[in-house]
């Protein structure tokens, strides 16, 4: 048999039990953001096969052997149709280059809701590679039964299914008489490790090539023909109302009409120059203070003050611990935070032949279908949204508005295609942030210098605005009569919103964890990468530090004294002996800082250290070296993995130093870059290292959002160690940089 | 009537002259590379080449072009041939969303055009106007600091070494 | 005449010439004072300290002692002067580089006389003939403040000078001519902010150095013409006295304002050499910033705009009819961030036509704004302008400049415009 390492035998290999209880169980849509999706239907089954068991939902085969694949989630940048294709690819045993991955269009794939909470790969991935292997045993028990022989004894080979013995067929014959209409089934084996040749490598992005050369890639490169501009008219931020003079916009240059409903205008045009002078006419408008909306109470001491809600959801008691001799009480905040996706958001939409079709990089479209039908009465399955990439947006940022603002100018010119675009400051002023938070920690030590006792409480909006309803949408609650908004609600754990990564991992004798849920909401928020997560375990892994140099032990040695969990342990030892933790030596304004986290306490493992100094005089922070090492279970692309979390890094570095988004009372203050400046080339670290532990036949493990966290705690305890001052507010590095 | 020279192809559009040359680039000539990211000349997602100089389209109008030549990625390489820069960019998986990303491609050869030896502080600096909001950066320098390999210079006192 | 005659007289010459320059060596000789070993930063009061970096903040010295990319205080920034770079030096306590075996005196004599520890005079670019004035008090302070910043070893680049002027002995000569320090002696007609102002202004924040013109030898000319304008970088220093051409009144809330956020919204943003000052005068003492605004306000008390702040014209149409060019630049690529409804607009900060460059009595800084832009003064956030040096030519900028001036300026004309933006490019290298 020659070929050996390239093929594989039907049933041969390992047979990999999915650990279905967490995953599934865990699973809400969108990681609880959003609508609460199709129910389960096949228990049994791996991922989102236990909504959708049929195999032609994910899978199918052309008479050109191409095989295309169909996954309810979206590309944001994260790598993941790559990694699906590669799933797809090896699984199927076909050649990735013949793989088209179809991402989340209401009209031809799977309902997984929205992409979100760092569960593409658990929920979708899992599917995928669960259905390419059962379609490659349909394909195979196809030409057993044409051969007459046993399905065990063939094999396959680059889309071909081989008897060994000469008689071959390829996939697309097959399919042609292997219904793919027929439910997915448990027990089938997924590739063994060492035959993978896709699984666990770094196969490079395949939406790169097209990206790095300007092909079309993004909803804002779409031209359809005959498509119009348009922009849409509002007050310069979130909380504002402008009264544009509609008039004078008709008879701007390059207005060819105005759509208008209740207090929604837009302008429209055949170019977007124009438009763009139209815009700034319009923006000369009167505007006022939308009376509605909550007066903002300074931040973040404000957030106490607030009406709430408190929910205890966890806690233990061990009656026969040890006294506690020493206390840590400390409070931590973070201000509101931008999403700030470099692309300002953007739709396409076009009605015809009574169809709504809504192009948008919306991470859920469909709840975002629901909103939308609502929106403009249509019945749902007269509107379809299509994904199509955006710039990241790290959450639900202006997507989804827009995608409404541009159905409801389609609506206004039936046949005409329109693209609506938001300016930078539309994006700035209306795209929902991050919520401001404030943890509050008491803990205590006993003699020993263990942790006996652990009080975290956590005051925070909601989480997740994501459109479920026409309400949501900025156009709902413009158009007369206006929509109303679903009112806010907790996202219950496992996955929580504000009460994210709250629970420690860590194994404390007594504790209690109280999240706060702040349903009023002075500033329009909603979902930013990973949830309460970032201020959670900043929170959590400062006071770990703090406790560590009460206790007078080794921040490193004192996380793993209170771990059970073997895979965090692991984590922490590779971050540390790959930064030369034990090694390093104190220098002035220069020190270390070490956190750890697993995101949501079922999703990656990751541990990072910090290598960072304090500029006197200047306050200029320089990361010499960030070390990370992270445990995302089944690694289907490495590299894709050390990007996401080199990304992360970075990302929570910006924020977490530099960040906050300012409001005067009135109105968002920060209206371009200009006043929400972001991390930028000078200040980038000098080196960052990323490993990854690669843990194959293991569940997958949401990484997008695993670095968030522990990057904030870890510069944090660095800065504490360089400086001998605790900062437990952000931004880190404020001072002048936050003053309005 | 207005007439320029991009990629080194005669391209003539009847637009009002003040139109930055962005919107003439993407809804004129088709060319999706550069990017509207602000207008503002904050960003740098628009950034092309004017005569070997990285500049804002965004805030160059398309009259003030002139007979300057102007250089987009897509003249660069395209997917077949990617030129120097993109393959350095592609061996490094230099991007996460993208979006940023001909920007930075378009401002790396601007620097490499005048400098194939900068220091790391000169290669932060000249890359500095461009945002990233991914935090791609690390692979960005690192893939611009392999294409300076590539020309045959190098940074020096790399922060990375080009492995 | 007979031969021993005419060998007299050279040898009289001869004598002479050896006697002025025995005299001139005389005069220029300054000895080297001892090396100390580094002082110990712990011995250091700590509120001598602090009022060391407050004095060092309103002297701005991290300005010319900071190259890009470099640790604060380590030197290697270029001043460019017309004759010759120079590079500011290494002042961090490192003492094979920086100062770190300069012991107070030899510090003191820097700071009163020009004189290097080694006994080698320094340029004026290094404001000696300001900081002369400076109080004994303040200038241990500002020792005490320098011997505890962290050392870092950095030799600046050599200086480039046009010879002979490497040649520092020569400098004596020009002390000789123009340096005659003055102490500040309070007024007591005035107010006690006023005389604070007074005293930071004139000694450690040297704004005459920038703000008042100079002769053919670079000396300041502080007596009548003090703050008449001046420049710096490549950028005019506009008078900031009777003389001042803003339109609008600078009152003492509004340079308080300029000096500590680096905005004053009725005028403009700092920009330019401004930029670096009002970064370390938000980080000055509050109290001192505003003494400095006291003074500085009383300089221009005379103004025009302090008696009375004109309508501002907007001549739209002419500007257009005769600069229509200018009119498409300024569309594309001015109007987005300056026309009433850009974002920036709605959020209050100041229309174009407020600030002082387009006033004054030379395109200077009108120019340099438009080729290098702006970046937030004293944050990281704050106002922001892109630089358009690469983009738009010197005979596009000039008709931006043009337009803008016949649709906005109240000054005298400014006839050559495309030549001062090729001046403007050069000097602002």
């Amino acid at each position: 048999m020659s070929g050996q390492a390239s093929r594989r035998d039907i049933l041969g290999g390992l047979l990999v039990a999915f650990a279905l209880a967490p995953t599934a169980a865990l699973a809400q849509t969108g990681g609880g953001e959003g609508s609460g999706g199709p129910p389960t239907v096949a228990p049994d089954l791996p991922g989102t096969l236990a909504k959708f068991p049929d195999l032609d939902a994910w899978i199918r085969i052309g008479a050109d052997g191409r095989v295309t694949v169909f996954t309810g989630k979206v590309e944001l940048g994260t790598g993941v149709k790559t990694a699906m294709a590669q799933l797809a690819a090896d699984e199927l045993d076909v050649a990735i280059g013949r793989v088209d991955l179809i991402t989340a269009d209401t009209a031809l794939t799977p309902n997984e809701g929205v992409t979100a909470g760092s569960q593409t790969l658990e929920q979708s991935g899992t599917a995928i590679a669960n259905a390419a292997a059962c379609v490659r045993l349909l394909l195979a028990e196809t030409a057993a039964a044409r051969w007459g022989v046993a399905a065990t004894t063939l094999f396959t080979r680059d889309g071909v299914v081989l008897d060994g013995q000469g008689r071959r067929a390829s996939y697309a014959e097959l399919a042609a008489s292997t219904s793919l209409a027929v439910r997915a089934r448990a027990d089938v084996p997924r590739k063994p490790v060492a035959a993978r040749r896709l699984i666990g490598r770094p196969v490079p992005r395949v939406d790169l090539p097209a990206k790095l050369t300007g092909l079309p890639s993004y909803v804002q490169d779409m031209r359809l023909p005959d498509m119009v501009h348009a922009r849409v008219l509002r007050g310069p931020s979130s909380g504002t109302r402008l009264t544009p003079d509609l008039a004078a916009l008709r008879r701007q240059p390059g207005v060819a009409r105005v759509v208008d409903v209740g207090r929604f205008a837009a302008i429209v045009g055949p170019r977007e120059w124009p438009l763009e002078q139209a815009l700034r006419v319009a923006n000369q408008g009167a505007w006022t203070r939308d009376a509605a909306v909550p007066a903002l109470p300074p931040m973040p001491a404000g957030l106490l003050e607030m009406r709430r809600e408190s929910t205890v959801i966890d806690t233990r008691r061990d009656a026969a611990a040890a006294p506690g001799v020493r206390r840590l009480s400390a409070r931590y905040d973070r201000p509101y935070l931008m999403h700030g996706a470099i692309g300002p958001s953007c739709a396409v939409a076009l009605m015809a032949e009574g169809q709504l079709t809504v192009w948008t990089h919306s991470q859920g479209v469909e709840p975002l279908r629901t909103a939308i039908a609502e929106l403009v009465a249509m019945p749902a399955d007269r509107v379809r949204c299509v994904h199509r990439e955006g710039a990241g947006c790290y959450g639900h940022n202006g997507a989804d508005d827009v995608a409404g603002d541009a159905a409801l100018v389609a609506c206004a010119m039936p046949g005409v295609p329109v693209r609506l675009q938001w300016s930078r400051e539309q994006e700035h002023g209306w795209e929902p942030l991050g919520p401001a938070m404030l943890a509050q920690i008491d803990a205590t030590l006993d003699a020993s210098g263990r942790i006996v006792d652990w009080r975290h409480q956590v005051w925070s909006n909601t989480h997740s605005t994501r459109p479920v309803a026409a309400g949501d949408l900025l156009a709902g609650v413009e158009v007369v009569p206006p929509f109303v908004p679903t009112p806010p609600k907790p996202i219950p754990q496992p996955n929580g919103g504000g009460d994210r990564n709250a629970i420690p991992l860590y194994r404390f004798a007594n504790q209690s964890i109280v999240s706060h849920f702040l349903p009023d909401m002075p500033v329009r928020v909603s979902a930013l990468r990973g949830l309460g997560a970032h201020l959670n375990i900043f929170a959590l892994e400062s006071a770990m530090d703090e406790l560590a140099a009460a206790a007078g032990r080794d921040p490193v040695a004192f996380r793993l004294a209170h771990l059970d969990d073997p895979r965090a342990a692991d984590v922490i030892r590779r971050a540390a002996a790959r930064f030369g933790w034990s090694r390093y030596r104190p220098r002035p304004n220069r020190g270390r800082g070490f956190a750890f986290a697993r995101y949501k306490n079922h999703g990656a493992y990751c541990a990072v250290a910090l290598d960072v100094e304090r500029i006197p005089d200047e306050g200029r922070l320089i990361v010499h070296r960030a070390v990370v090492a992270v445990d995302s279970g089944e690694a289907v692309n490495p590299d894709g993995i050390r990007n996401q979390v080199e990304g992360g890094v970075l990302q929570s570095l910006s924020w977490t130093a530099y960040e906050a988004a300012g409001h005067d009372g009135t109105r968002r203050t920060d209206y371009d870059w200009s006043g929400y400046p972001i991390l930028r080339f000078a200040d980038v670290p000098h080196s960052v290292v990323v490993e990854v532990i690669d843990r194959p036949g293991t569940p997958f493990l949401g990484t997008g959002e695993c670095a968030q966290g522990p990057t904030a705690a870890a510069l944090a305890n660095a800065l504490a160690a360089a400086t001998g001052v605790r900062t437990r507010s952000m931004p880190l590095a404020g001072g002048l940089a936050t003053r309005s | 009537m207005i007439d320029l020279t991009v990629n080194g192809a005669t391209a003539r559009v009847d637009v009002d002259p003040a139109t930055p040359l962005l919107y003439v680039l993407r809804d004129d000539l088709r060319l999706h590379a550069a990017k509207f990211g602000c207008g503002l000349g904050q960003c740098g997602a628009c950034t092309v080449l004017v005569d070997d100089r990285p500049v804002f389209a965004c805030l160059l109008p398309v009259g003030a072009v002139g007979t300057r030549t102007v250089t987009t990625v897509e003249g660069l390489g395209n997917a077949a041939a990617p030129g120097d820069v993109q393959r350095a960019f592609l061996h490094e998986q230099a991007a996460q969303c993208g979006y940023c990303i001909p920007g930075m491609i378009a401002r790396a050869e601007g620097l490499l055009r005048k400098t194939v030896t900068p220091t790391e502080t000169e290669l932060r600096s000249a890359m500095a106007p461009s945002l990233c909001r991914c935090g791609t950066h690390m692979r960005i320098l690192r893939a611009v600091r392999r294409a300076a390999v590539v020309r045959g210079g190098g940074v020096v006192e790399p922060a990375e070494p080009v492995t | 005449m007979s031969r021993p005659g005419i060998r007299r007289i050279v040898v009289i010459a001869v004598v002479l010439l050896g006697l002025c320059g025995i005299a001139f060596a005389a005069i220029a000789y300054r000895p080297a004072i001892a090396r100390v070993t580094r002082p110990d930063p712990r011995q250091f009061d700590p509120a001598l300290v602090a009022r060391g970096a407050n004095l060092a903040r309103l002297g701005n010295c991290v300005s010319c002692h900071q190259a890009a990319g470099g640790r604060p205080y380590a030197g290697g920034y270029p001043i460019k002067t017309p004759f010759g770079t120079i590079y500011g030096s290494n002042i961090t306590p490192d003492a094979a580089t920086g100062i770190g075996s300069w012991s107070p005196a030899a510090f003191r004599r820097a700071m009163r006389e020009g004189v290097a520890r080694d006994g080698s005079h320094l340029y004026p670019a290094f404001p000696y003939t300001h900081y002369a004035s400076v109080a004994d008090g303040d200038v241990d302070a500002l020792y005490a403040f320098l011997m505890t910043r962290p050392a870092v070893r950095a030799v600046p680049p050599a200086n480039r000078m046009i010879p002979p002027l490497g040649f520092r002995p020569l400098l004596a000569g020009w002390k000789l001519l123009f340096f005659d320090p003055q102490p500040v002696v309070a007024d007591p007609r005035q107010s006690a902010a006023w005389n604070r102002g007074r005293y930071i202004g004139e000694t450690l924040a040297h704004c005459t150095a920038c703000h008042s013109p100079r002769g053919l030898l670079q000396q300041e000319k502080r007596g009548d013409q003090a703050y008449d304008g001046g420049w710096s970088g490549g950028w005019y220093a506009p008078p900031i006295n009777a003389r001042s051409p803003a339109v609008r009144a600078w009152t003492v809330e509004r340079l308080d304002a300029y000096f500590r956020t680096g905005l004053s919204t009725a005028h403009a943003a700092a920009a330019g050499p401004m930029g670096p000052v009002t970064y370390n005068l938000a980080r000055a003492a509050p109290a001192d910033v505003r003494a400095m605004a006291t003074y500085y306000a009383w300089q221009m008390r005379a103004a025009p705009a302090a008696r009375a702040e004109p309508r501002l014209p907007d001549r739209r149409a002419l500007a257009r009819q005769r600069h229509p060019e200018g009119a498409r630049l300024y569309d594309g690529a001015c109007a987005v961030c300056h026309e009433p409804g850009a974002a920036m607009m709605v959020a209050g900060r100041p229309a174009l036509p407020l600030g002082t460059p387009l006033h004054e009595a030379n395109p200077r800084d009108t120019i340099q704004v438009i080729l290098k832009g702006l970046k937030p003064p004293v944050a990281p956030r704050g106002p922001y302008m892109p630089a358009f040096a690469d983009a738009l030519d010197d005979r596009q900028v000039a008709e931006i400049v043009a337009y803008l001036q016949v649709r906005r300026g109240t000054g005298p004309a400014w006839p050559d415009l495309e030549k001062d933006v090729a001046a403007a490019r050069k000097e602002g290298e």
